[in-house]
C-alpha cells in the first residue's frame, strides 16, 4: 500500500521533471545577455518617451534592429545615449534636448469661467463637460493630468496653469500624450520662437474669449524668410528644425509682425529686437527664462 | 440538448466562482482592468482544457488501476503544476504573441484552485473523456464570464465616491458577495 502510493507519485515526479528537464533544454529560447546590460544601463522609469512599451522593449529594439538609434532615451540624455551606444557598438549620434512647453496663457489674456466646475478633478473628465469649464476650449484646463502622468515630478500646478520645470522634464512626453485640449508639445530646447496658444480658432472667436490669444491671421507665415512657420492642425505650427538651421538672420521678424504678441521670442539674448519686458511681463513662466540659459 | 444544458449549468447555474467559491484569489486580483481581465480569462481557460484531459487520463490509467484514487489531489496537483510549467515553455518558444499576451498569467495558473476543482469534479460527477473536456471549458468559460464582469463593475469604483475605508479590497469583497447572491438566482433552475 505504502509502497505502491511511494513509488506512484516518485514515478510521476520522476517523469515530470524529465519532461521539464528535457523541455528546457529543446524548447530553450535564447535571450540575448546584452538586453539585461542594457536594460539597466536605461533609467528604469519606463516612460515610453522613446516608443516603446518600456525601458527593456527599447533595450530589446536597440540590440536586435541594426538601424535603431542608441539616443532615442530622451530621459537619460546624451550620457544614456553614450552608454547605449557604447554597449551595443553603434554611433551615437547627436540628440538635440527637447523640452515640453505649455501652449496656453489664459492666466494672461483673462480667460473667463463659462461655469464653476464641481466633478471629477481631471482635466479628461473636466473636458467632457461642455468642452471644459473655460471659456476658451483650448486652454489649459489645470487639474494636473499632465502632473500625475510625469514620471519625472517635473510639472505643477499654480494659478490653474501647469507649469514645467525643464532642470526636471527629460522631454519623454507623457505629459503630450495626456492632455486632453494638445496644449503641451516637446520643441527643442534651444528653439528661437514659440506661439504661446494653442488655439483652434479665428479672429473674432479667440478675441471673445482671451485677450491674449493667437487668431490664426497668418501674418507669421507670410513673413517667416524661411517658410518654416504654417498652419497644422489648425493652428500654428513652427518647424523648429527649419528655424534653427535658417538661423538669427531673419531677427525674429515673426515676432515683430505678430499683431497679438502671441509669437514670442524664447531666447531673448540673441537678438536685440526682442521686447525688453518680456521676463518680467510672465515671471510665472519659469521655463521660459530657463530656456534663455 | 444535453451539452446545452451541461453549458447553461457550468457557466450560469454552477459557476466555478460565484456559485462553487473556487478560484477566488485571481477572481479578486486579476479583476482590476477588463484587458487583463480577459486575458487572465482566455489563459485560465487553456490550462483548465489541458489539465482536464491529463489528469483525466492520470486517473483512468495510473490512479484507478492500481487502486490509488486517495492520491488523487497530490497527483493533480503536481500534474497541474508541471503542465503549466511546460505550456508556458512551449508558448515562448512555438507561439511567442500568445506567449505575450498569456504569459504573466501563466505561472498565477499553477496554484489556481479552479483549475484543480474543474479536475477533480469531473471525477466525482463521473463523466467520460469528451463530456470532462466540454465541462471544463464550460467552467473555464463561466470563470472569465464572472472575471469580466468584476472587472466592469471595478472599473466603475474608480470613478465612484466610495467611503474611504471601504477602498479596494473591502468594497470588492462585498461586490463579490453581491454577484454572487445575484447568481443564486439560477439556483435550481438546472441541477
Amino acid at each position: 500500500m505504502i509502497t505502491a502510493s511511494v513509488v506512484t507519485l516518485f514515478s510521476l515526479g520522476f517523469v515530470s521533471a524529465g519532461v521539464l528537464a528535457i523541455a528546457s533544454k529543446v524548447l530553450y529560447v535564447e535571450e540575448d545577455p546584452r538586453i539585461e546590460v542594457v536594460t539597466e544601463a536605461l533609467p528604469g522609469a519606463n516612460c515610453g518617451g522613446c516608443g516603446f512599451a518600456g525601458c527593456e522593449a527599447y533595450a530589446a529594439a536597440v540590440i536586435n534592429d541594426p538601424d535603431m538609434p542608441p539616443n532615442k532615451c530622451c530621459a537619460g540624455g546624451p550620457d544614456v545615449a553614450a552608454r547605449v551606444a557604447e554597449l551595443t557598438g553603434k554611433a551615437a549620434g547627436d540628440s538635440d534636448p527637447m523640452v515640453a512647453f505649455r501652449r496656453c496663457v489664459k492666466v494672461e489674456g483673462k480667460v473667463a469661467k463659462k461655469f464653476e466646475y464641481f466633478g471629477i478633478m481631471s482635466c479628461a473628465a473636466a473636458k467632457m463637460v461642455q468642452d471644459g469649464p473655460d471659456a476658451c476650449k483650448y486652454s489649459c484646463l489645470g487639474f494636473g493630468d499632465c502632473v500625475r502622468a510625469c514620471p519625472f515630478d517635473a510639472m505643477w500646478i499654480e494659478g490653474d496653469l501647469v507649469h514645467i520645470s525643464p532642470e526636471k522634464c527629460t522631454s519623454c512626453g507623457s505629459c503630450v500624450r495626456t492632455c486632453p485640449n494638445s496644449i503641451l508639445e516637446l520643441i527643442p530646447r534651444r528653439s528661437r520662437v514659440m506661439v504661446f496658444c494653442s488655439s483652434q480658432d479665428k479672429g473674432k472667436a479667440v478675441k471673445d474669449v482671451c485677450e491674449a490669444g493667437c487668431i490664426s491671421c497668418g501674418a507669421c507665415i507670410k513673413k517667416c524668410p524661411a517658410q518654416c512657420i504654417s498652419m497644422v492642425d489648425e493652428r500654428i505650427h513652427i518647424d523648429h528644425k527649419a528655424c534653427l538651421a535658417y538661423g538669427p538672420s531673419c531677427e525674429e521678424v515673426c515676432v515683430e509682425k505678430c499683431p497679438r504678441d502671441i509669437l514670442r521670442c524664447l531666447n531673448p539674448d540673441m537678438i536685440s529686437a526682442a521686447p525688453e519686458t518680456e521676463p518680467a511681463r510672465y515671471p510665472e513662466e519659469s521655463h521660459v527664462a530657463d530656456l534663455q540659459a | 440538448m444535453e451539452t446545452f444544458l451541461l453549458f447553461i449549468s457550468a457557466i450560469f447555474v454552477n459557476n466555478i466562482v460565484l456559485a462553487q467559491y473556487l478560484g477566488n484569489c485571481p477572481y479578486l486580483g486579476c479583476s482590476k482592468e477588463k484587458g487583463v481581465a480577459f486575458g487572465m480569462g482566455a489563459a485560465v481557460i487553456f490550462v483548465t482544457i489541458m489539465a482536464t484531459l491529463f489528469t483525466y487520463l492520470i486517473q483512468a490509467h495510473v490512479l484507478v488501476p492500481f487502486h490509488l484514487g486517495y492520491l488523487q489531489t497530490i497527483v493533480f496537483i503536481l500534474v497541474i503544476a508541471a503542465l503549466v510549467q511546460f505550456v508556458e515553455m512551449f508558448l515562448k518558444k512555438m507561439v511567442p504573441p500568445l506567449y505575450k499576451s498569456l504569459g504573466i498569467f501563466l505561472p498565477l495558473i499553477t496554484t489556481n484552485c479552479a483549475v484543480l476543482g474543474v479536475a477533480i469534479l469531473v471525477q466525482r460527477k463521473e463523466y467520460d473523456l469528451v463530456t470532462s473536456l466540454l465541462y471544463s471549458v464550460a467552467a473555464a468559460a463561466g470563470f472569465l464570464l464572472a472575471l469580466i464582469l468584476m472587472a466592469g463593475i471595478r472599473e466603475r469604483f474608480e470613478v465612484t465616491r466610495i467611503p474611504r475605508s471601504m477602498r479596494g479590497v473591502p468594497i470588492g469583497l462585498v461586490m463579490a458577495g453581491l454577484m454572487s447572491l445575484a447568481f443564486m438566482a439560477f439556483k435550481g433552475m438546472i441541477a
